[in-house]
């Protein structure tokens, strides 16, 4: 997997910069947008992601040009928003965040446009060409993605129960006897299936092999079945991290920049498990059906919200590392907490002892069908 | 105005009756029964007139829409609309699976369809029926592009460079013979042609033609096609590709008889599948069957909506008769400051009681902590209230309860106390006075609250959403799931219309009992 | 239901645990209003009483979620989205559905039965139903995830609750008003402002309060049918909900119960008014 190749050097370009100064501020010579709206609609995850967006290039976009920018937190929801928006006829977003499995779906279904990198891109700040510079993380003709983050499992260090014991292993999700407690999993077979057969006994990288025979997703299931009793199923990223600052659930499932927030901005008795972490993207699509005054913003702002520094910039508010090479040695500390951001980072070497990679191919053509007989499950 | 003529020529009603032989006039000399007729009519046309912005706007708006649910639950156009050529030739061949004339129809629709990029939305309908046929069709699509069918294209071209030419060609097609002559041809050019300008606006006269053109040549004229005005060219020598081949390498999955059982069951333009998947059925090979194990849930989730709906409905009876009780037997005065604490958890916005009831009944919430301090609880056997049946019924009871306590107590303020009096100053003790003369009486009042209470509970949505995790939910939240996750509109078209109908049903019941003009609001 | 002074030892005591348990359900039926009201001035970001709090110390008690809730864009784009939509939707639920009311009212009315349960539907049909009819009708019309779309459904969702408390005022109207003042000489218009009107306004007046909280608190078929620029407060609360119980949802739900109150408030002095002109109740 060629992926696992760009987060390995990700992993190391972050070790040299424990004292990376910021870096000047870029981007204010921004060119005029001609023929352009003076608004836009960008829908994204809401809670703390949308807010590191916010602050890394929305709001200074809107201070460099003056237009108004509104969100639509249903980046969950994505493809049946952009398919309703589609049949009416009327496309009320200018820009949408979908991880890399929906970026495959909604550019095969026709609901994204097709970008040409170098083209609509500012190149890396060291001159390399924007195809080179996010080079595999481009994965399809729609795509623009921003970062890469995992989704991996907070757990409560205060567990009484737990006599003293924290889990380190994935398959400790599993082990309802030694770990005691309610779970958060998310309400979606990605992820979890990947897990269940893991601790199922089926190697790394044997997983999407098993999950396409017969009866692999079944496998899968029979082993999530076994801690289903204990399981609250989330749907938005956000949730984890109040069920855990709640203590409604010991430990859980979410996206590793919320667990951040959870740690290190409310410091909450919460700890992280690396253990089978997975890696995924996260980035843009532009819906087809804009109008020319709106795609020209559209593009105009992609542009700005992509180069190197704001990328960087990004990861100052959440623990996610920015999708472009030319970015990841301006990595430093958090904004607003000045904490060394490394140690939370997927990519450290210190976290990336077991990981898993997104099969994003794999997950655009099965999700339909896995997806329906996982919510048939859930609903029994 | 027409009163006034009526009134103008009868002083009083009584007068009215018919004493003389002679036919009654009105004021103005006219017949009275016509004139009586006439105001009637207008009468009746304002009255029509004043209701008729309202009655076509509740119609465009409301009772459309509904419509639309209804028209989607069973409507099934996606197929025939994308693989037209398949879907037709699937009719002449009755094999499980089918020979190489459907692949070349499917290879053509496919071809065109990857274009259009509607092939995966199809995919996706599929998949409802036929779990696997979405990664089919998606990976066909993906894949139609390249198949060995460009061998086709290149003996063509070697054969008469002319065949090569895009401009031969428009000048071909547009000669009637030509076309009637090779009509799979002309099918997959003018195909070709339409999305060459539609989507990619380019000139079909200038562009390369596609693989599945040629192919399409190659079937004419190797069935014997004789094209005037064509270069003539001997197809017998030339490589055959069999599509069915190239398929099938492609995923073995359309070399087996369940996608062709599944497309052809899918072909008609209006399917029953959307209600058989609502009740846990499926079309088979062998005609209606049940469907697999682990794809039961929606008979097993009306069940529960029924029953969680009952249940709810039964503590708002419980709950609600006392306090109605007490309100109808209170003063005025006191009754009016009893009732504000029943009116205002009614007027206050849904959403507002719902967070409350998860503050309260979250594992670290009020009540948990409330019982902890007490001592009741340990702080490690904290009640699970949420997420879970028990939250959906303690939050939804809250909510509902207003429902059940208007209509009682309007019942109960009507009921004369005289009779209990009489009871019992003719020996009945308080209890056979209240259960055999007051509750009889009562009894329309719980028919009322109940059935309202009912109606409201079986359609919820959002309550069961935030506080009742998997197990407390509704079918409402499966529609809504279906709408906006799954993207199965009519599934979701389809269990809606179900609800619907035990609504409907309900109403009417309503309607039958107290009359639809008899609810009132708030006292 | 005042105790006898010949009551039983039996009567007594079933007198006051019968009332104890209506106090009980009561209490039920208004405890977590009460509860939202003093969490909403936590002074943490806990939903549950803080010791300080439950100690009185008024450094437990603070108005910063309130603070959130009237600058934070998050909270105020909504509210102003709600401010926009709820009276435009009233104003149509009202203007239509008093004409049809005072035409109902009239005798003879065709099919008037069938009328009346098309027109009082959108209150019986669950919201699931009709935000999913609307969602894909609304889609094929290119209304959907506009402001308009939004407004007519809220219109639509209303008008049963105009409908109903209008007629209801109409039932006891006297007929002989309007014939008087026709026999004065004046127009069917002049007739309807001048005596009609005034007489029915309670009953407008409260059908309108309904149709605009109908609007304000609805959120099934606005989470389906409008986009990010028609969210609405109810939307905004449970969008938070969902994700995240931050105490400024508290904030949002005491200002809301506020409103609830003020409504409320405004309905009983115009059922008293309407009441005392028709002189149904002693003044």
């Amino acid at each position: 997997m060629t992926i696992t190749k760009l987060l390995g050097s990700a992993a190391l370009a972050l070790l040299p910069m424990a004292g990376g100064a910021l870096a000047q501020e870029a981007g204010t010579e921004l060119p005029p947008c001609d023929n352009c709206s003076d608004s836009m609609v960008i829908m994204s995850w809401g809670g703390a992601y949308q807010n590191s967006q916010l602050k890394a290039y929305v709001e200074p976009y809107e201070a460099l040009t003056g237009i108004t920018v509104t969100w639509d937190e249903s980046s969950n929801e994505a493809i049946a928003k952009l398919r309703a928006a589609q049949e009416a006829g009327n496309m009320p977003f200018d820009l949408v965040d979908v991880e890399g499995p929906d970026s495959q779906r909604a550019c095969d279904e026709g609901l994204a446009v097709e970008i040409d990198a170098d083209e609509a891109l500012a190149p890396g700040d060291d001159g390399s060409k924007p195809s080179d510079d996010f080079g595999d993380s481009l994965i399809n003709d729609c795509y623009i993605p921003q970062i890469y983050f995992s989704t991996t499992f907070g757990y409560r260090t205060d567990v009484a129960e737990w006599n003293g014991q924290t889990p380190d292993d994935i398959c400790d999700i599993f082990d309802t006897e030694t770990f005691p407690g309610k779970r958060s999993l998310q309400s979606s077979p990605k992820k979890n299936l990947e897990w269940a057969l893991i601790c199922d006994g089926v190697p790394a990288e044997d997983v999407y092999d098993v999950l396409d025979e017969d009866g692999g997703v079944e496998r899968a299931l029979a082993k999530l079945d076994t801690i289903k009793g204990d399981v609250i199923w989330w749907t938005a990223g956000a949730e984890t991290p109040q069920l855990l600052a709640d203590k409604e659930v010991v430990m859980g499932s979410t996206y590793n920049g919320r667990l951040f927030s959870v740690i290190a901005e409310q410091k909450q008795p919460v700890a992280m498990l690396w253990d089978y972490q997975n890696f995924d993207f996260d980035g843009w699509i532009v819906p087809a059906g804009l109008d020319e005054a709106r795609m020209n913003r559209t593009m105009h702002f992609l542009r700005f919200a992509t180069d190197t520094q704001r990328l960087a910039d990004q990861a100052k508010y959440i623990a996610y590392g920015p999708a472009r090479a030319s970015s990841q040695p301006l990595v430093s500390t958090h904004a607003d907490l000045g904490i060394e951001m490394a140690p939370y980072m997927p990519t450290n070497p210190e976290n990336m002892k077991n990981y898993l990679v997104n099969n994003i191919e794999w997950w655009a053509d099965h999700q339909d069908e896995v997806e329906a007989t996982f919510q048939n499950w859930l609903a029994q | 105005m027409a009163d006034a003529t009526i009134t103008g020529g009868l002083p009083t009603g009584r007068e009215a009756r018919p004493a003389s032989p002679e036919p009654m006039l009105a004021a103005d000399g006219t017949l009275l029964r016509a004139s009586l007729a006439r105001s009637l009519r207008r009468q009746k046309a304002r009255a029509l007139l004043l209701i008729a912005p309202l009655l076509l706007f509740i119609l465009v708006t409301f009772v459309l829409p509904i419509g639309d649910m209804l028209f989607r639950s069973v409507e099934n156009a996606i197929v025939p609309e994308t693989l037209p050529r398949t879907v037709a030739a699937l009719r002449d061949d009755p094999a499980e699976v089918p020979g190489e004339a459907v692949f070349d129809a499917l290879y053509t629709d496919l071809v065109v369809a990857e274009e259009y990029k509607i092939h995966t939305q199809l995919g996706t309908r599929l998949n409802y029926e036929f779990g696997g046929a979405s990664s089919l069709f998606r990976g066909a699509g993906r894949h139609v592009g390249k198949f060995d069918t460009d061998v086709y294209a290149d003996q063509f071209g070697d054969a008469n460079p002319a065949f090569a030419d895009p401009g031969r060609w428009a000048a071909w097609m547009a000669d009637d013979a030509v076309r009637a002559a090779l009509p799979q041809t002309t099918d997959a050019y003018d195909a070709w042609a339409k999305f060459t300008v539609d989507v990619h606006g380019d000139d079909p006269a200038e562009e390369d033609l596609g693989d599945f053109v040629y192919a399409a040549l190659y079937r004419d004229l190797a069935a014997g096609a004789q094209p005037p005005g064509l270069p003539s060219v001997d197809v017998s020598g030339f490589e055959a590709v069999s599509l069915k081949q190239q398929f099938v390498d492609d995923d073995e999955g359309w070399g087996e008889p369940e996608i062709w059982t599944t497309l052809r069951t899918f072909s008609p333009r209006f399917t029953a599948g959307y209600y058989l998947n609502a009740v846990d059925l499926k079309i088979g090979p062998q005609g209606i069957e049940l469907r697999e194990g682990s794809d039961r849930i929606y008979i097993q989730l009306f069940i529960r909506t029924l029953i969680l709906s009952v249940t709810i409905t039964a503590t708002c009876i419980l709950l609600g008769y006392p306090v109605a009780f007490l309100l109808a037997s209170l003063p005025m005065r006191s009754a009016n400051l009893l009732m504000i604490l029943v009116l205002l958890p009614f007027w206050t916005s849904l959403l507002v009681r719902t967070s409350a009831w998860k503050v309260l009944l979250q594992q670290q919430g009020v009540i948990n902590d409330l019982l902890v301090w007490a001592g009741v609880l340990s702080d490690s056997g904290r009640l699970v209230m949420i997420n879970n049946q028990t939250g959906t019924i303690i939050a939804m009871t809250h909510i509902l309860l207003p429902f059940m306590i208007l209509p009682l107590y309007s019942v109960m303020k009507g009921i004369p106390p005289s009779y209990v009096r009489a009871a019992k100053s003719l020996g009945a003790n308080d209890w056979t006075a209240f259960w055999r003369v007051y509750f009889p009486q009562s009894v329309p009042g719980i028919g009322a609250g109940s059935i309202l209470v009912f109606i409201l509970a079986i359609g919820y949505y959002i309550t069961p959403e935030l506080v009742g995790g998997t197990k407390g939910v509704f079918i409402s939240n499966r529609i809504a799931y279906h709408i906006s996750d799954s993207l199965n509109w009519g599934l979701a078209a389809a269990l809606g219309t179900i609800l619907l109908a035990v609504v409907l049903l309900l109403y009417w019941a309503y309607d039958r009992l107290v009359g639809i003009d008899n609810v009132k609001l708030g006292g | 239901m005042a105790l006898p002074t010949y009551a039983s030892t039996g009567q007594r005591v079933w007198h006051y645990t019968f009332r104890t348990i209506c106090g009980l359900i009561l209490f039920y039926l208004i405890a977590p209003l009460l509860v939202v009201i003093p969490l909403s001035f936590n002074a943490q970001d806990f939903f549950t009483f803080t010791p300080e709090m439950l100690r009185l110390d008024p450094a437990g008690y603070s108005l910063q979620h309130y603070r959130d809730f009237f600058t934070n864009p998050d909270w105020q784009g909504p509210l102003w989205n709600s401010l926009a939509i709820a009276p435009v939707a009233t104003l149509i639920a009202v203007a239509l559905g008093t004409l049809a009311a005072v035409g109902l009212s009239q005798g003879h009315v065709p099919f008037k039965r069938a009328i009346m349960a098309i027109l009082i539907s959108p209150m019986i049909v669950p919201l699931i139903i009709s935000a999913a009819g609307m969602y894909f009708f609304y889609s094929r019309i290119g209304l959907q995830g506009t402001y308009w779309g939004v407004v007519l459904a809220h219109a639509a969702l209303g008008i049963p609750f105009v409908i109903i408390t209008v007629t209801a005022t109409l039932v006891g109207f006297d007929k002989s008003l309007t014939r008087a003042a026709a026999s004065l000489g004046a127009g069917p218009m002049r007739t309807f402002w001048k005596v009609q009107m005034p007489l029915i306004l309670p009953g407008v007046v409260s059908g309108a309060l309904f149709a605009f909280i109908t609007s304000f608190d609805e959120v099934v078929v606005v989470l389906f049918m409008g986009a990010a620029g028609q969210k609405t407060l109810p939307w905004q609360m449970f969008t938070g909900l969902r994700e995240q119980i931050s105490p400024t949802i508290l904030a949002a739900a005491t200002v809301l119960i506020a409103v609830s109150v003020l409504l409320l408030g405004t309905l009983e002095l115009l059922r008293r008014r309407s009441e005392r002109l028709r002189g149904l109740s002693p003044a």
